[in-house]
């Protein structure tokens, strides 16, 4: 009787676990510690904004965006931010751009047409 | 409405607007004031570095010094751009730039030439283009705003030199400055990211080191430029000169 009577409780225990579970922080690597071209909590919230703003400036008025001796633009950011283990922003959740992305279920169309890695072999003027 | 009258309507906006600035003394950056809470942007004041709208790139290729048979522009172009042959369908890889051999059939006068996209001042692709993707930047290079464009292709069926290509297959190895990815319409740029950083295109470096030097790369609005001082000294021409495209690419001995 005393077990029946537990039961209910467990259950309740067991549902509330499963609902409070929280997903695993993306753990990610910041290979060059420093400062960006703003602060993280601005990056964190703005960089969509940013990089869309820039993109428009950069394409349409040939503006490539500098900031106190900073790249600001896409490849500035990889520049910084990809692995040194991959040499790039995506491949693992490791990585700078695709951890959080898939962390927060946002889908990343950057790469499908810009260069997720560092390196260029100059002599061939592409990525190997 | 023609177009020349648009743009008479636009150089009389414009020539008020500086009346009006004159008169009330209210340029801020960037902005001059037209009537009351009727602003006009002045693209050439908003942009201070960048694309200026006081630079023409044109492109002027003298088909007598082109040798038939060498492809280094198309190699060098291709290198530049980190353009590839797809997987076994020759048809629908990209082709930025393209050398054509032209026969006189009565005399048998041949002619070598590199056709690529002509950079129109009045360019079809971008009044075709129904997302304004295509687009003229200040300085005259037309582009593909890849962020925008939907893969209509509808350009690529306005273009009279043919000289635009659909991206058919995924890409994953792309030079950094020059994005290029599936379902885009892409063509020659002026390689804009050498001239951005102050360097010539790729084509006319590497003609150049070829020995040929038969691509000259310049500023057509430049007065002092070479290329300028060689389009008002000899005859070039334009391809297609009856479309009133105003070409940035001409030609000298076709």
């Amino acid at each position: 009787m005393k077990r029946l009577r537990c039961l209910p409780i467990a259950m309740l225990s067991l549902v509330a676990s499963l609902a409070f579970a929280e997903v695993p922080k993306p753990v990610i690597a910041i290979e060059n510690p420093g400062e960006c071209v703003a602060a993280p909590d601005v990056m964190r919230r703005t960089h969509m904004d940013m990089l869309k703003h820039q993109r428009d400036k950069t394409l349409r008025f040939g503006e490539h965006g500098a900031k106190e001796g900073k790249s600001v633009s896409l490849r500035g950011c990889i520049e910084c931010h990809a692995s040194k283990k991959t040499g790039s922003v995506l491949g693992s959740s490791e990585n700078f751009c695709q951890g959080c992305h898939s962390f927060v279920a946002v889908k990343l169309d950057c790469f499908e047409c810009h260069q997720p890695r560092t390196g260029l072999v100059k002599s061939a003027g592409v990525m190997p | 409405m023609s177009a020349s009258d648009k743009n008479r309507r636009r150089e009389f906006l414009a020539a008020s607007a500086t009346v009006a600035t004159v008169a009330t003394g209210l340029a801020g950056v960037g902005l001059v004031a037209l009537a009351p809470g009727v602003q006009l942007i002045q693209p050439a004041a908003a942009h201070d570095h960048g694309a200026s709208s006081k630079v023409r790139w044109g492109l002027l290729v003298d088909t007598t010094r082109c040798a038939s048979g060498c492809k280094a522009c198309v190699s060098a172009c291709n290198a530049e751009n980190a353009i590839e042959p797809g997987s076994g369908r020759p048809a629908q890889n990209s082709q930025w730039i393209r050398k054509i051999e032209l026969v006189e059939q009565s005399s048998g006068r041949a002619v070598s030439l590199p056709m690529m996209c002509q950079h129109c001042e009045q360019p079809p692709c971008v009044d075709v283009c129904p997302t304004g993707a295509s687009f003229r930047r200040a300085d005259g290079i037309v582009l593909v705003d890849r962020h925008i464009c939907i893969g209509c292709r509808y350009c690529m069926m306005a273009c009279p030199y043919k000289a635009r290509s659909f991206v058919h297959e995924p890409l994953t190895r792309q030079n950094p400055e020059v994005p290029r990815g599936k379902g885009c319409v892409e063509a020659c740029t002026f390689c804009v990211q050498r001239i951005d950083a102050g360097k010539q295109p790729a084509c006319v470096e590497a003609c150049k080191q070829a020995g040929h030097d038969a691509m000259l790369f310049g500023d057509l609005k430049d007065p002092a430029s070479e290329i300028a001082k060689r389009i008002a000294s000899t005859a070039t021409s334009q391809v297609r000169a009856d479309l009133r495209l105003g070409t940035g690419v001409r030609y000298q001995g076709i």
